[in-house]
């Protein structure tokens, strides 16, 4: 204690306890800020790479700095991209939705322009411009470990929140204005998990307070677990009543109505032999 | 030319078959009740149209024996129980027994899920077939009298069906099902003031409570296949006490009946028939899906799926609901839901109450009240049969509306657009289908005076010596002269006397004026058939044109494009 008493007048003190409060208060920061906004390390390279992608592909419609572009009557060609986060980019660049061929009500799902390498460059780009969601750890998109109990609770969140748009086993559905919810047939469980995180488009946004990571996980495992059911026979089920009505009028009243005419057209048979 | 005929007991089936006949008629007397009660030499005109009231009646064969199959399964409950079946994605889920025994039905029970399949198919099947022959009686006038009491038959037994149908659409307790009972239950909480008195009545409280899947199962298995079969019961012998009506031909009158007996012909033909209707309804319950009960989840109110639609016949109501302005008024503290009671009841009020009156109203309309038993060509009643053809368009709009979101999305369309297109189509539709309809039908009719007058076109093309070329024709068969014209002739119109001779307003003279305009409007542009004098002067006509270089022969009917021999009978 002495020491410590005998040094507080020191010249540099006031330094000291400056830099330690300085370590402090940023160690805490470090430690409970919300996540940086890249989970793997972006590496500046990759931000550059990113950038210079950015600046060919995406800057005529987001701007050069992915500001986003107003037009005059106060919409936008490219909304601001800055807070996006990696998810973003990675789900609209990674399904193709992004950079859009041509302007309509919606993107839609498409094979994808970039790479895999390149869509991590443009989201490590976007990410560097402010915290964002980032592309989500593995852990949260190996939906074949999810026990049948996970499922089941899965099965409960997907369909209080998602099958009033996409439909009970995720074929979609129409949406006002020419959107809709597109189908969730052969979408990756990392898009899914980025679509749910990101709320792309006209979906709404299940942020991880409103969703945990975890049950984010069992909803994927739920989707796949349905459509990996075996869908015996012509119509596979997904498409309910309206193919159900055209099958029964195609091909019972058609086919019945056929066999109807074959009968009529064919009188009694007596046997008859000509004298 | 002979025809042999072996009588029935000196077959060799038939005389094994003596013994055993003998035993039963001895005791019950079979044979005196079979010519009493049984039509078995009743006589049934031939044509595929007739059959098409027998698909609905087969299916509904094939609903009552599998529907007794799933019932010794199916649990009428809401009761909460927990799902531990081998479809894993529900395991361990909370929800109703009827929803659960379903899902055993679908997965556990040997055959159940084909037998589940193969009713439903069925039940779509027996609606659309029976729609299909109200088609058929409403196109051919078959409804006139004496069978207007058959024909309102025939609409109890088609709104039972929808009831029918829907009540087993909702039993299985899946997300689908439940949306479809919501649906219902606001069709019902929107009549004016007794509404939410009327749910409570039905639900036992609120909705979806804990009675309406019990009482719908009671109104599905017992309440509604015995009025169904009651009322069947009733439309046969009708048919059988009235005769079926038959189209016009050589040797058919008003007086008789000419085709097969009942035995053996059409006992083999429709006893045929049904297994061809069975073996429909088993393929497609073997290889097309319908209604995966287990893909939409047990029922809860606060769920619901992109995609719910009622099974077909309840589609142009739904299409109603959905392009419907959102309409809603309190008066008398009463809210008055007009966005659903308009499309919803009083559309289904509206439909039912018209296709009930329209016999009534038509022979109102043509004054005639003589019996009919020969069917009239849809083309010799225009303004009949362009009614139908806006009746069916307006049904089809409705359909689009009660479709739009999967049409929206299949041919990427903006569900507003097709909302729009719904809301003018289903008034402005009808009215372009009922003008071309018309003039379709005395398009038609201009061409069978045609072909009466100037004979059927040979397909022969003669060039004259002057170098004119000319399609050569030739007088129709008389038979097939005669079907085109045994059509009745249009009445003479006439306006109603105003006023007696005295120059009194004639009493009645309002409803007779009314009745004069509809009859004009009825009867409006309909081309009336050639007169004997047309026909004799059309004959000089074509005997002028001898001197044709080819004789046709006896048996020649025509040629074909590619010079195929066409045949007129």
């Amino acid at each position: 204690m002495r020491k410590l008493s005998t040094r507080r007048r020191h010249p540099l003190a006031g330094l000291v306890v400056l830099l330690l409060g300085l370590v402090v208060a940023g160690g805490l920061y470090a430690a409970f800020a919300p996540r940086a906004a890249t989970a793997e390390e972006a590496s500046a390279r990759d931000v550059e790479a990113g950038r210079q992608l950015f600046l060919i592909g995406c800057a005529s419609c987001h701007g050069k700095n992915a500001e986003g572009i107003t037009t005059k009557s106060g919409g936008n060609y490219g909304p601001s991209l800055i807070g996006v986060g990696a998810a973003a980019v990675d789900f609209q660049v990674g399904t193709g939705r992004m950079p859009m061929a041509n302007a309509g009500p919606q993107a839609p799902r498409k094979d994808p322009e970039y790479t895999a390498e390149e869509t991590k460059q443009l989201a490590a780009y976007v990410a560097s411009l402010a915290p964002g969601p980032s592309v989500p750890e593995s852990e949260y998109t190996d939906y074949k470990a999810a026990t049948t109990e996970e499922i089941r609770e899965g099965g409960e969140f997907f369909r209080t929140n998602c099958t009033a748009c996409h439909n009970s086993v995720g074929a979609g559905g129409a949406l006002p204005n020419g959107r809709y919810a597109p189908s969730l047939k052969g979408v990756s469980a990392k898009h899914i998990y980025e679509a749910m995180l990101t709320g792309p488009q006209q979906m709404p946004l299940f942020s991880d307070e409103v969703i945990t990571p975890e049950d984010k996980r069992n909803v994927i495992a739920y989707i796949k677990s349905v459509q990996d059911q075996p869908t015996p026979g012509i119509a596979g089920g997904s498409v309910g009543p309206v193919s159900e009505g055209m099958f029964t009028f195609l091909i019972g009243m058609g086919g019945l109505v056929g066999v109807a005419v074959w009968i009529g057209a064919h009188g009694a048979r007596v046997k008859k032999r000509s004298s | 030319m002979t025809t042999e005929y072996t009588d029935i007991e000196k077959t060799p089936v038939g005389k094994k078959m003596a013994g055993p006949v003998e035993w039963l008629d001895d005791r019950l007397g079979l044979a005196g009740a079979g010519k009493k009660l049984m039509p078995v030499r009743k006589v049934f005109p031939e044509h595929w149209s007739f059959m098409l009231g027998e698909i609905a009646l087969w299916s509904f064969i094939v609903l009552l024996a599998t529907g007794v199959y799933l019932t010794f399964w199916f649990q009428p409950s809401m009761a909460e129980t927990v799902y531990n079946g081998p479809y894993k994605p529900l395991n361990g889920l909370e929800m109703s027994q009827a929803y659960s025994s379903t899902l055993d039905i679908s997965f556990g029970v040997r055959g159940g899920l084909l037998m589940r399949q193969v009713h439903h198919w069925a039940a779509m099947l027996f609606v659309a077939a029976m729609v299909v022959h109200m088609l058929r009686v409403f196109f051919t006038g078959a409804y006139r009298k004496p069978r207007e009491v058959n024909w309102l038959i025939g609409l109890g037994l088609l709104t039972l069906g929808l009831v029918e149908g829907f009540a087993g659409y909702s039993l299985p307790d899946d997300l689908l099902s439940g949306t479809g009972l919501r649906f219902v239950d606001g069709l019902i909480r929107s009549i004016p003031l007794v509404g939410s008195y009327l749910e409570f009545f039905i639900f036992g409280g609120e909705f979806p409570g804990n009675e309406i899947i019990p009482r719908l199962y009671m109104a599905h298995i017992l309440l509604i296949p015995a009025l169904l079969l009651g009322l069947i019961g009733a439309h046969m012998l009708l048919l059988v006490y009235q005769k079926h009506t038959q189209w016009p031909g050589p040797g058919r009158t008003e007086k008789n009946v000419v085709g097969y007996p009942l035995l053996p012909v059409y006992a083999a033909k429709a006893g045929g028939f049904f297994f061809v209707v069975f073996g429909f309804t088993a393929l497609m319950g073997a290889m097309i899906q319908i209604n995966p009960i287990w893909a939409y989840g047990p029922y809860n109110p606060s769920e619901v799926t992109a995609g719910s639609q009622p099974d077909w016949y309840m589609g142009f109501v739904e299409g109603a609901v959905r392009v419907m302005p959102n309409w809603e008024l309190t008066f008398l503290n009463y809210t008055w839901s007009l966005n659903v009671f308009i499309p919803g009841v009083l559309l289904m009020g509206v439909l039912f109450t018209a296709l009930g009156a329209w016999p009534f109203v038509e022979s109102w309309i043509t004054g005639d009240k003589r019996e009919h038993h020969l069917l009239e060509r849809p083309r010799n009643a225009p303004v009949r049969t362009a009614f139908g053809v806006a009746g069916m368009t307006m049904y089809a709009v409705f359909w689009i509306g009660g479709g739009n979101d999967i049409i929206a999305t299949k041919f990427h369309l903006s569900l507003n657009a097709i909302t729009w297109f719904v809301r003018i189509g289903w008034i402005v539709l009808p009215v372009i289908a009922f003008i071309v309809t018309k003039r379709i039908c005395i398009g038609l009719q201009r061409a069978d005076a045609n072909r009466i007058l100037h004979g059927y076109e040979t397909g022969i093309i003669e060039r004259t010596p002057d170098g004119s070329y000319s399609e050569r024709h030739a007088p129709l068969p008389v038979a097939n002269q005669f079907v085109l014209t045994s059509h009745d002739r249009l009445p003479v119109l006439e306006a109603p006397a105003e006023e007696d001779a005295n120059g009194v307003a004639a009493p009645g003279s309002r409803g007779a004026r009314l009745r004069a305009k509809a009859r004009s409007f009825y009867y409006d542009g309909a081309v009336d058939k050639p007169t004997t004098h047309d026909v004799e002067h059309a004959a000089e006509h074509l005997g002028d044109h001898d001197g044709h270089p080819v004789p046709l022969g006896e048996d020649f009917q025509g040629v074909s494009e590619t010079g195929i021999p066409r045949s007129h009978l």
